[in-house]
């Protein structure tokens, strides 16, 4: 009886170790694979990477509803995670149709069924190599600001002073605010590798926190902060004949401003 | 009936053990190979109907008629389906799933429930073709095992996936399952998910008998334990059994076929069984044969009153 015990706990810890010892090399395969999915573009209304590695079942109902093929299930060993959807502009952008047939299919949310604008959708963000795009160099192109579908929102042309000539550069500029992520950019662009390519926002985009203030900006015409009878201003507090437009920030530098 | 006249158990005259041979017909054959078509008929037929939705847009009546893979698919754009296995480690991610896709599963799980659990291996599963070809293969070439290795290594396995996927927080077989590389690279276009598959033929060829499906496997061990309750089951007519074991010499899980428990319960009971039906065509005494568990249990009842009544 003694012996048996000590014989089945002993192929327990066997078991158990071998097991720990497999989900080790399973999990680093796993996070590995993961790891890969800010590289990878998505179809229109994804969650966020975490939330889309999560619950994409990797089932293709999202490829399959694409009229234009855009979407690819990645295979197995390519440079993307595993089974996901995802698109490679250059070769086929996303001609961002009005009722995003991709969407509905998805039997998960991993495509959030509540996307119903495709100018809404946030699929990358088109980020231009000023070195090497055509406008930028001086030449005229433009291309990619003549079949942005979100025209004259997502890019803009913009002056640009030359220091060669009198005559102006026109150059592309890419608002993010404004920009899907759809690709049709990065497949016009004429250079031979193409000088706007859409990547994944959290790759390029920055963010300059809650305590830089744009006082120029009407949004930002004033702060909490220095609002009459705030708590965390003090000096006002104690002196409240001072208008708020003449809190700190708002002083003499602004004077004559007409907002 | 020849139960009339067979005596009590215990002191039953030696019958003469007849082993299977081949029918010499063509269409004996085929009859022989009944279940081996059908499967290879539903196996395939599921792959070409995703391939077809997939690639060349088949519909029927304006809806398209099975697409998405077998992780996730919709019919005729109607009924929701979903591996249920897949569902289980998304929800132990802690993401809340569209209703959809829980439907889905819902009906799978059902589904295989009632017709044996490992029906999926046996009957819908791709893997199935490449480690059946490799069994056929390593009996012809009379290939000796490497090792031995534990059927229970599935449900750690099973275990694994289920934990691993509740700590990474992404669906841990999901993401390494080579029966979901295989389905989805015949479906979408091919890429090194079929290496995968090379290995599991390998694997089952040169190193363990049935190796894949029948040791390593999560998702079968996940139908093990989702077909216990399954009302459809090989029914096993103790009388007329000779043991001549042909039956578990095909089985690719021979330790279901155990003889005192079928005996005892007029069935092979245990959820290992995949009800691919090789025992039943192989039997040359016609003991074994698909039925439903109510149906057997009626069946016992009646053989037994009958085995008691002359005596």
């Amino acid at each position: 009886m003694e012996k048996k015990r000590r014989e089945f706990l002993l192929k327990t810890a066997q078991g158990a170790a071998l097991a720990a010892c497999g989900g080790l090399i399973w999990s680093h395969l796993l996070r590995q694979e993961a790891s890969a999915s800010t590289l990878a573009l998505r179809p229109p209304g994804a969650l966020t990477e975490d939330d889309f590695a999560a619950q994409c079942i990797k089932c293709g109902q999202c490829a399959n509803a694409c009229p234009y093929d855009t979407l690819k299930m990645a295979t197995a060993g390519s440079d993307m995670p595993i089974g996901t959807p995802y698109f490679e502009p250059r070769k086929v952008p996303c001609y961002m149709c009005p009722d995003i047939p991709c969407v509905p299919p998805c039997p998960t949310g991993a495509l959030s069924h509540s996307l119903k604008d495709i100018n809404k959708a946030r699929m990358g963000l088109a980020v231009i190599d000023e070195e090497n795009c055509l406008s930028w160099l001086g030449l005229r192109c433009e291309v990619c600001y003549r079949v942005c579908p979100v025209k004259g929102k997502a890019i803009t042309v913009e002056n640009h002073p030359r220091k060669i000539s009198k005559h102006a550069m026109f150059v592309p500029l890419v608002h993010a605010e404004h920009c899907t992520g759809c690709g049709l950019c990065e497949q016009a662009c004429p250079t031979q590798e193409a000088a706007i390519r859409i990547i994944n926002p959290s790759l390029v985009q920055g963010k300059i926190g809650e305590h830089y203030r744009l006082g120029w900006t009407r949004e930002d015409e004033i702060t909490q902060d220095f609002a009459a009878g705030a708590p965390t201003a003090p000096a006002q507090a104690a002196n409240p004949t001072v208008a708020p437009k003449e809190a700190p920030g708002m002083d003499t530098l602004n004077k004559g401003i007409d907002y | 009936m020849h139960a009339q006249v067979q005596p009590p158990e215990e002191i039953r005259p030696e019958r003469v053990v007849r082993l299977y041979t081949p029918p010499a017909t063509i269409t004996g054959r085929l009859w022989s190979w009944r279940y081996l078509i059908l499967r290879r008929f539903t196996q395939l037929g599921i792959l070409a109907m995703f391939f077809g939705t997939a690639r060349y847009g088949w519909e029927v009546a304006g809806q398209p008629l099975l697409t998405g893979n077998l992780s996730a698919s919709e019919f005729l754009g109607v009924i929701p389906m979903a591996d249920p296995f897949a569902v289980l480690q998304q929800l132990l991610t802690f993401h809340v799933l569209d209703k959809e896709v829980l439907i889905g599963a819902a009906i799978i799980l059902v589904f295989y429930a009632l017709i044996g659990g490992r029906a999926f291996c046996g009957w819908v599963c791709p893997v199935n073709l490449v480690t059946d070809a490799a069994a056929w293969l390593r009996a012809k070439l009379r290939m000796p095992d490497f090792c031995n290795l534990s059927r229970n290594v599935r449900m750690w396995a099973l275990f694994l996936s289920l934990v691993l996927s509740a700590l990474l927080g992404v669906a841990a077989f999901e993401w390494v399952s080579p029966i979901s590389m295989l389905h989805r690279e015949v479906v979408f276009g091919a890429g090194l998910g079929l290496t995968a598959i090379l290995g599991i033929f390998l694997f089952d060829l040169l190193v363990v008998k049935h190796g894949w499906c029948g040791h390593l496997c999560p998702l079968g061990a996940f139908y093990c334990l989702a077909g216990c309750a399954t009302q459809l089951r090989v029914r096993f007519e103790d009388r007329t059994c000779t043991r001549c074991v042909e039956c578990v010499r095909v089985c690719p899980e021979p330790h279901v076929l155990n003889f005192k428990q079928a005996a005892d319960k007029g069935m092979v009971s245990s959820g290992d069984c995949t009800n691919c039906g090789r025992c039943i065509t192989i039997c040359p005494e016609d003991s074994l044969s698909f039925d439903l568990k109510p149906l057997i249990k009626q069946h016992n009842l009646n053989a037994s009153q009958q085995a008691r009544r002359p005596a």
